[in-house]
This record gives C-alpha cells, structure tokens and sequence, in this order.
C-alpha cells in the first residue's frame, strides 16, 4: 500500500466523522440503517449479542451476505474479518468492501500476530483499549481507530473506560519533554515517530470512534463528550423494541451531542432498549483479544 | 466577515482548519437556532449527502437554508455538499436543490476507485484533487459553468455565488480555493 492510498483510506475515516455506523444483518436493516441517518453499515451475518448467545467460533461473514448488503445501500459498507485472518481480508478485498474491520468480536485466528494491513489498498479499522493498542494498530497499518469496549452487551462501561484511558494517555504524552519520547515509546511498545505525532497534536494521527456496548441515545452522546469522534452501533439498535426510532435518534444525538433538552427529546418514548448483560455477568470478555 | 460551516456530519472541522490558517470567522450550524446568527458565506462540507439530507429535513432546516441561497447567500459544497445543492441527482435524492447541475453520486465507485490527482481549475490553475468515493456531474445548464474537468468528468462548477467541487479541498494543503470561494 502506497502513501497516497493510506492518505486517501484515513481521508474516507474523516468523511465519516459526526456520524453513526450501524451493525446490520440484512439488506432491510441495512435499508432501516441508511433512512435513519447511518453513515456507514456494518454487514454482519449475526450481532455481538447473538455470537455471544450462540457461542462458538465465529468467522468472516458469508460474501453473498455483504454483497446484498452493498446492493441494497449507497453508503459505504463495511464487513469483518478475524483478528490475523489475512485471507478473510483478502476476500473483503477482492468483493470491494469499504472498511475492513479486524475485529475482537469475531474469534481470532491468531494470536500472536495482527493483519499486516500494509500490504492491503482498501482501509482497516481495529479496536483498542488504550494508546498502546491503537498506535500498534496504526503502525500495522490501520486508517481509523475505535474502542473495544464490550461487544454485544448493551453496557457502555468498558467503552467510556477504554476512551477515558486513550484520552488521558494521550494527554500524559502531550505533557512530556521531547528527549523523554523515546522511552515514552518503548514503555508503551510502539513506534517513536507515532507517538511523536501524538506529543504533538494531542490526538491519534487517525479518525477515532467509540464501539461497544452503545444502546441509548444517551450512551452516544457521553461517548462524544469523552471525545469520540462518531460510534458504532452494533447490537443497540436492532436489539431494541422499535430499530427505526432508536437508529434515528441515535444519529441526532452524535450531532447535537451537547444539547441536553434535544437528547432529552430524543430520549423519549423510544421503546424498549436491548436488555443488556453487565461487565461482571459475561464469561468471555471479547475486549481481551488481540492487543 | 463569517463562515457559517453545516457541522451535522463529515469533514466540517477541516474546512474551519482551512479557515483558520485564512484567518477567517467561522462558526458551526448544527440546529435551526443556529441560522440566527449573522454569516456572510455558508460551506456546506464532504461528508454522506444522505444523513445531511435527513437531519437538515428532521431540524427544519432544509427550507431556511434553500430560501438563503436563493436570495443570494454565497455557498461551497464539497463532495456531499455538491450533491445537497444539485437540482437533479441520479439515482438519489434532491434536496437543496438550487444548482443548475446533475450529480452522479458514487460515480467512481467503492472506496478502492478513491484517488488523488492534479488538474487544472479554471482562474487558479493546477491544484491537488482528492476524490474520496466521490461524485461527479453528468451535465450542468442554464447559468452553471463548468470550472473543472478530469478525464472528461465535470469536478467543480460554478453558479453565480454557488460554487461545489467533487473533490475535497478541505483534505489539501492548498488554500486556493477557499480563498477562490471568499472572493466570490
């Protein structure tokens, strides 16, 4: 991958900025997804909290699937691959996805290396806990940058936990002396040359939205304000009593995410939100792999 | 003078960054209360013309806006704001509609048609170009005036003091056209 691809695949991130990107099953979720406002689709064969209650291995969706997808939108659609599965990637590629996601929700097919995402032209997004995991990301390749948080569980917590930890991470970098970078860099196992983008701009050099556990307007709203630059919406939306009406109100929310009357409004009468499953409930904590 | 930039979704914060290094006023429009403030210029930014077209409809705001530029209020699309401001567009949706121009989004197709390139505009001269799964359009009449052409396809145009491009300035170096656009 050249420069000027890599250039070009964190400038698509940035067109995607202020905005909502929704987990989606089937062309008419997908259809639902895009008259809500979403700006993006994600085509998954099932949502996090359905992997979770289903268990098993999980792998890359069937492309027929994401191709009914890409049919059935004009927005851009993306699709998971496991964590280090290369050749799901390639796949991706091959039927001209828009974002790759090398995902945690899905089960990793290895466990020591991550997707050399250089050698691809069409952009990755991974998840991260903190600054280390998303430099690693980006160093490897990755264009855009969301949280983990806890797929599939309607529990924000981890999410706010993984964008407070980036944020103040990246505000600790921010604070250092030059000559103290190199260290810095090494402490956290990453590139110099990334963490000195950091040190200087006080941001990561890639888009970064908040993913994981998102289910209410609300939820989006407190991930803006934590500084999230736009979410992922997986389970939250067609888990919920009326899809339609809580999608739409979500997008509302991420752009006038500091109106509290609006959010109030848009709070309001939106029928039952996914039942949700607390951090301390689960069994498999997804945001573990691959860091 | 004062920028009003359409901050609902997209490369809104990288057109005020242009804005900036100009040292020009700017501020964002996110709600209808927000068109109350004074602003001499209006950007609408690159972004998906399909959430900015819905929420500028959910917060009552297509009407207002419509009604601005038809009186005269100068504006600038990029990329999704090119195709607010087409009166036709293929395959979509209009939705400001005050622009004599037909749009064909997606017209490069997925993000792996996305590109980069240098052409020539008219009244500046060559500038860079970054397309990102961008538009371009099909035809322009009455008062519009082609102002750039890539291989063939029509990439900015002009309309009295509207003024759209398919590709994105915002995400350049290069501050010509913005300028271009203050000096409308």
């Amino acid at each position: 991958m050249g420069n000027e691809r890599y250039e070009l695949n964190k400038n698509l991130a940035q067109m995607l900025k202020g905005g909502v990107i929704m987990d989606v099953t089937t062309p008419e979720q997908a259809k639902i997804a895009e008259a809500a406002g979403a700006c993006a689709v994600m085509a998954l064969e099932r949502i996090p909290a359905d992997i979770r209650a289903a268990g098993g291995v999980s792998r890359m969706s069937d492309p027929k699937m994401i191709k009914g997808i890409q049919e059935a939108v004009s927005i851009p659609v993306m699709a998971k691959c496991r964590i280090g599965h290369f050749v799901e990637a390639q796949i991706l590629e091959a039927i001209e996805i828009d974002y790759i996601d090398e995902s945690e929700v899905l089960s990793p097919a290895d466990d020591v290396y991550h997707i050399d995402k250089k050698q691809f032209k069409v952009p990755f997004v991974c998840g991260a806990r903190d600054l280390g995991e998303a430099l690693r990301r980006i160093s490897e390749g990755a264009s855009m940058i969301r949280t983990k948080g806890e797929p599939g569980t309607g529990d924000v917590v981890q999410a706010v936990r993984h964008m407070r930890a980036m944020n103040s991470e990246i505000r600790r970098v921010q604070s250092l002396r030059e000559d103290e970078l190199n260290e810095a860099a090494k402490k956290l196992q990453v590139p110099v040359d990334l963490l000195a983008y950091v040190h200087e701009h006080g941001k990561l050099p890639v888009v970064n939205f908040a993913a994981g556990g998102v289910a209410t307007p609300a939820d989006a709203a407190l991930m803006m304000q934590l500084g999230a630059e736009g979410v992922f919406v997986g389970s939250g939306i067609f888990k919920s009593g009326d899809p339609a009406k809580r999608a739409a109100a979500i997008v509302q929310a991420v752009t006038n995410y500091q109106d509290a009357k609006l959010i109030a409004e848009l709070s309001t009468d939106l029928g039952e939100a996914m039942v949700g499953i607390n951090e301390q409930e689960i069994e498999l904590l997804m945001a573990e792999r691959g860091k | 003078m004062t920028v009003a930039i359409l901050a609902l979704q997209g490369s809104f914060a990288e057109h005020a960054a242009m804005l900036d290094k100009l040292c020009v006023e700017h501020f964002e429009i996110r709600q209808k209360k927000d068109l109350d403030r004074h602003f001499d210029r209006l950007i609408l930014p690159g972004g998906e013309s399909t959430v900015m077209g819905k929420l500028l409809l959910d917060s009552g705001m297509m009407e207002p806006i419509r009604q601005k530029i038809l009186d005269g209020m100068p504006v600038f699309g990029t990329c999704a704001g090119l195709i607010l401001l087409a009166e036709q567009v293929e395959d979509g949706e209009c939705h400001l509609g005050t622009m004599q121009i037909r749009a064909k989004r997606n017209a490069y197709g997925r993000q792996l048609g996305s590109f980069y390139t240098e052409e020539e505009f008219q009244g500046i001269g060559t500038v860079p170009m970054t397309f990102i799964r961008a538009p371009y359009i099909d035809e322009v009449w009455g008062d519009a005036k082609v102002l750039a052409e890539v291989d063939g396809k029509i990439v900015a145009a002009r309309q009295g003091k509207q003024l759209v491009t398919a590709f994105h300035p915002e995400l350049t170096d290069s501050l010509q056209i913005h300028q271009y656009f203050l000096d409308m």
